[in-house]
Order: C-alpha cells, then structure tokens, then sequence
C-alpha cells in the first residue's frame, strides 16, 4: 500500500490466472469457431479496461466509446481493405484498384485520406493517434469548460450519434451501413484460415496484456490516485494545484486509446466492421460490461465483458426478443445491488474465504500455491 | 483606517473587491491588507460574505471589480492551480480530504511536486516524500494513521488532516474557513496549538466563530457585515467597538 509498486502479489496472481485462463484453458478447450468469438468478446474488453480508468477510477462515464472503437476499427479495416482492393480483385470493376463500395458510388478515384492507409505503419499510428487526437479535442473542450457528470455522458452519445450517421451518410467513402467487409490479408497473410484465427487470437491477448500492464501503472502511479481524490473532491485537487482538467483529458484520451486498439483488433479477428459497432447501443452495452465486472477492478471488467458476451450469445439464440430486456435489467440490478460489480462480489464474499481457508489449512507464509490459483480462476 | 498605500510591504492587498451575484452584493468594495506573518481572523454574522472573500482570494469565485494582490501579483486573473503555485492554500469549511485513499496518500497528493499530467505519472515516493509526509503527520496528530483510510478518521482528525494537506504544500499564505468547527474541547486546544506552531514563517487567514479560540490565535481582527467591514484592529478594540457589539457579539 504504501510502495509505488506496479502491481502488488494479489494482483499479479489474477493477472497470472487470467493469462493462463486466456492462454491455456481456452485455446484448448474451445474450438477455433468459439476461440474466435472469445477473440471478438476479448476487443471489447479493451473498451472496458479503457472505461475502469476512465470511469471507474475518474469518474468520467463516457457513453460514447463505440466512437473510438469505431475509429480504431475502420482505420484498421482501411488497411485491410485496400490490400483487399488490389487491381487484379477488383479487375471486374468500373475503376479497378478501388475498394468495392466506392465503385459501387461511382466513386472514380481513391479519396486522399484514403491514400495513406497502404502503409502498415502509418495505420498502427493512426489506430492510436486519430482516436487519441480526436478524444484529446473533446476532452479539452469539455473538460476545460468544466463540463462534467451528466452533460458530459449526454454529449459522448451525441457524438457517437453524429458519428454513425456520418458513417451511413458517406456511403461511397466509408461502405456505409454495412460498412467494410471482405477483409482478407494482412501483408499478403490471409487472416481468414483456421489456423490464422489462432494467431490472431494469441497476438490480441498479448495486446490486451500491455494494455491491462499499461493500466497497472497508471493506476498505481500517483496520477491513479489523483484521479480518485478528484471523483471524490474535485475542489480539494484543484486548491491543491493541479490543472483537474488535464487529468481528466489524459484519462479521457487512454480510455480512448484503448478502445482504439479494441476496434483494430475486431477488425483483424472478425474481418470486418460497421457502424454498428460505433453508435450509442453498442456504447452503452460496453458501458454495461464495465459496470458488471466492476468498474474499479482491472481483471474484473475483462471477466465481466467475457461473462456478458458469452451471456448475450447463448441467450440470444435462443430468446432473440428478451435479450436486450436482459440486458438492461441486469445494469439496473448490478447498479443497485453490486455497485462493484463481480469484482466487488469477489472482493466482499469469495477472497475473505479463499483466505481463511487458507490461513485455517496451511499456516505457513507461502499460502498462495497452486491450489489456491487454481481456486482463484473461475473468477467469473 | 489603513497606514499608507504601499501595496509592496503587505502580502496581501485587497482593493475595492466587489463581487455581486444577481444583483446581490456578497462583498462590498472591501480593502484589506495582510503583512507577513500575520495571524488574521476573519468574524462576522452569517451571511456577512466571510467564506466568500477566500473563495475571491483563492479563485473559486471570479470578482465582479476590484483588486488582489498577493506579493504584487493579480490573483483576480489567475487560474485557481496557478494560484496555488503562487503560495496561497486554501482549507474547506467541511473537511475537505479523500475518504477513498489513505492518510499517507491524502498528504502525499498535496506535496508539491508532479502536479503536471506526466509529472504525476512519473513521480516516485522517494525518502524526500517520505520524511516530509510523516513530519507532517506527527505535527497533525496523525503519525499512528497513516496507512489508514481516511473515512475511518473522527471529525476533528478530518479536519486536521486537511490543515497536513495544506502544510505539505508549505503556502506563504494559509487561508482556513472554521478550522475548529465542530470539534471538542480538547481536539479545539490542540488545533489552537498546532495552528501557533505552523505559523512560523507564514500568514494566516481564518474565519471563525468560536470567540475563545479567536482570542487565543488572533494578531489582528477584522468584522465584516454585510460584505463590508465594520471594524477592524485587535481582538480587544473589535469586542469594545460598538457597531460589533450591536451586530455580531451582543447577541
């Protein structure tokens, strides 16, 4: 408590039951069908380690992360479809070496901004620098004004209204409501085989760990600890000499920044993307992962999104119409009884009694084996 | 009323402050000047616009007109963390700290270093902070409690801590809204000594209600009334002025 630790030892057990979770248990036991359904539950997750910081340990609920997991996403759908776009696919066309949609518009040319995404390169940088650039303008104009709380919820999910129909209004420029599909080779690597689904699998849990690692120090950093006296005592932070603005604006810019990364990452393991991952419903529902897996706990909204996703795919096949009931009932029932979410549950109930057991079993100061780790998996 | 019109020898200079809500004048072309090493305390009836003239000083309230001015710079135009920078500390009315973090981290959150976005990111606790945070603590009662969530401290702890969070910033000048309100009589003795022990080196500004404590702490006293002053000089002139005695200390 008192160290400037990174991660202390209950937390590094966690992050190691959930690698090993990730990793090991479910590449072995899934198919690759449900391995790449993990990996599509898994993009989002980065939205929810994004919202911990930014929600949970600031205060600042966004309802509008489906924008930068939108941004990040199309820029990395960008890539993959102009190498999609070769001129030898797409000799069929009116204007060969165009993405399908545009010709489709009678588009004739390649727009500008499209130009540079046939560099790898510039599109890893713009997966992080659009979302990042673009939260950094909203935060400072916002946050700057001291618009907070409930106006800035409400002014997120205008944006991500505006963004949508933006996205469907510039049909010939960004595939419009259907958005990009056909993604097929990253460098001339197909991504669509069984085999690829795999690595790419692997390659998103690695991204997700620099992100949770990421989040671990921030967290830990005095900045973590400034954002909590600033949800509880904005006033006190401000006397106390510190710009609350700024932090809330690197807090809004990270959470974006990772729900950034989500959206490449859908695009890679899905192979493709839409605006229906940009508006305001899927923005909520990721709100809504982070509010179930505990908004202050870093494994718990990884658990929590894993747990909805896997939810929401079993019960809407089989009660299509109910789900979204579903769904909304069960944020208004974890707000109000488990504010803390399953992290919270797990910290009040299940680790107090792990831990006696353990105390009560082997009194000797190595108390954490495998047994125990193995205890502490099915966190969800 | 006032000796001369050299803003340069006083710490603080206010000038014709005048700040109207609506319409509503809270506080009324008032002028008054602090000097260094001065514990000055601030009394009036409710209402009389007392915790608005700190939130004036320390830019929570942007003034209407008028002037302040702290070692000759204009605080009226600043922003409140660069008032800050400035020296001037500033202590709620209700205590004021983070229920969530712990003792340590209350106090460590006011050292004055890494207040910038990357400067909070990269900051270390080295022994500097260290020592300096449990100085603090040992000087507020605190030593004992560091590593404790500060929710779980009483009132007057609560208080006292906020008064460590302000020390560890080490202002020129220290701003309190009611430092003893609501405390015992023993925890009101204790904060009487530790407030004389810290302000070595520093002036202080204090609104209080508790006319012992005032007459224990205070150098010099001012009476506001309705946004204005009404007296001002020693303890002993104030409770002997007329006007006070007919508004604020008859009753």
């Amino acid at each position: 408590m008192t160290d400037n630790r990174f991660v202390n030892r209950s937390e590094l057990i966690g992050i190691l039951v959930l690698a090993v979770f990730l990793v090991v248990v479910l590449p072995l036991t899934l198919d690759v069908f449900r391995l790449n359904l993990v990996a599509k539950y898994l993009t989002y997750a980065f939205v929810a380690l994004g919202l911990v910081i930014c929600w949970g340990y600031g205060g600042i609920l966004s309802l509008g992360q489906g924008v930068f997991f939108g941004l990040g996403g199309y820029c990395m759908a960008m890539f993959l479809k102009l190498e999609a776009s070769s001129v030898e696919n797409t000799k069929i066309q009116s204007t060969p070496g165009i993405p399908d949609f545009m010709d489709w518009n009678q588009i004739t040319a390649l727009p500008f901004f499209w130009k540079p995404f046939h560099s790898l390169t510039f599109t890893i940088a713009a997966i992080i620098l659009v979302p990042g650039i673009f939260a950094l303008i909203i935060g400072t104009a916002m946050f700057k004004r001291r618009v907070g709380g409930t106006y800035f919820a409400i002014i997120t999910q205008a944006v991500a209204a505006i963004l949508t129909i933006l996205i469907v209004g510039q049909q010939g420029y960004t595939g419009g409501i259907n958005g990009m599909t056909d993604l097929r080779t990253l460098k001339g690597w197909d991504i669509r085989p069984d085999h690829a689904k795999i690595v790419l699998y692997f390659f998103e849990v690695g991204c997700l760990f620099v992100c949770i690692m990421i989040a671990q120090f921030v967290r830990h950093s005095k900045l973590g600890r400034i954002l909590v006296a600033m949800r509880e005592k904005e006033d006190r932070v401000r006397f106390s000499g510190y710009s609350v603005a700024n932090f809330k604006i690197f807090a809004f810019c990270i959470a974006a920044v990772f729900a950034a990364i989500g959206g490449a990452m859908f695009a890679l393991n899905v192979g493709f993307m839409s605006p229906s991952f940009v508006g305001i419903v899927p923005s909520i529902e990721m709100v809504i992962y982070t509010a179930v897996g505990g908004r202050l706990s870093i494994l718990g909204a990884i658990y929590g999104t894993l747990l909805v996703n896997f939810a929401k795919t079993s019960l809407s096949e089989t009660f299509p119409e109910l789900w979204l009931f579903g769904l909304g009932g069960l944020f208004i029932a974890v707000v109000l009884a488990f504010p803390n979410g399953l992290a919270g549950i797990w910290g009040d109930y299940v680790q107090p009694r792990i831990d006696r057991l353990i105390v009560s079993r082997k009194p000797k100061p190595e108390g954490w084996t495998d047994s125990s780790v193995a205890d502490g998996a099915p966190a969800e | 009323m006032l000796i001369g019109h050299q803003p340069k020898e006083f710490l603080l200079a206010v000038e014709g402050l005048t700040v109207s809500f609506d319409g509503f004048k809270a506080v009324n072309d008032l002028s008054f000047y602090v000097d260094e090493n001065e514990i000055r305390v601030i009394i009036g009836p409710n209402g009389a616009g007392k915790t608005t003239v700190l939130d004036l000083i320390c830019g929570k309230t942007k003034a209407t007109s008028g002037s302040i001015q702290f070692r000759g710079k204009e605080l009226t135009r600043m922003r409140e963390n660069e008032i800050v920078k400035t020296g001037v500390g500033r202590k709620f009315q209700n205590p004021s700290i983070y229920d969530d973090l712990t003792v340590f981290e209350n106090l460590e959150i006011s050292y004055p270093r890494g207040r910038s976005v990357f400067g909070a990111l990269t900051f270390t606790r080295d022994a500097a902070v260290r020592d300096r945070v449990h100085e603090v603590a040992e000087m507020i009662f605190l030593k004992d409690k560091l590593n404790m969530s500060a929710d779980l401290l009483s009132h007057g702890q609560k208080q006292w801590l906020e008064i460590g969070m302000l020390l560890i910033q080490d202002p020129d000048l220290l701003m309190l809204d009611e430092p003893v309100a609501g405390m015992s009589v023993s925890e009101r003795a204790k904060t009487a000594e530790l407030l004389n022990r810290i302000i070595k080196n520093r002036s202080v500004l204090v609104i209080e209600h508790d006319m012992k404590f005032v007459e224990d702490i205070a150098h010099k006293v001012t009476v506001l009334h309705q946004g204005q002053i009404l007296s001002e000089g020693t303890m002993e002139k104030v409770q002997n002025d007329p006007k006070v005695i007919e508004v604020y200390l008859g009753h």
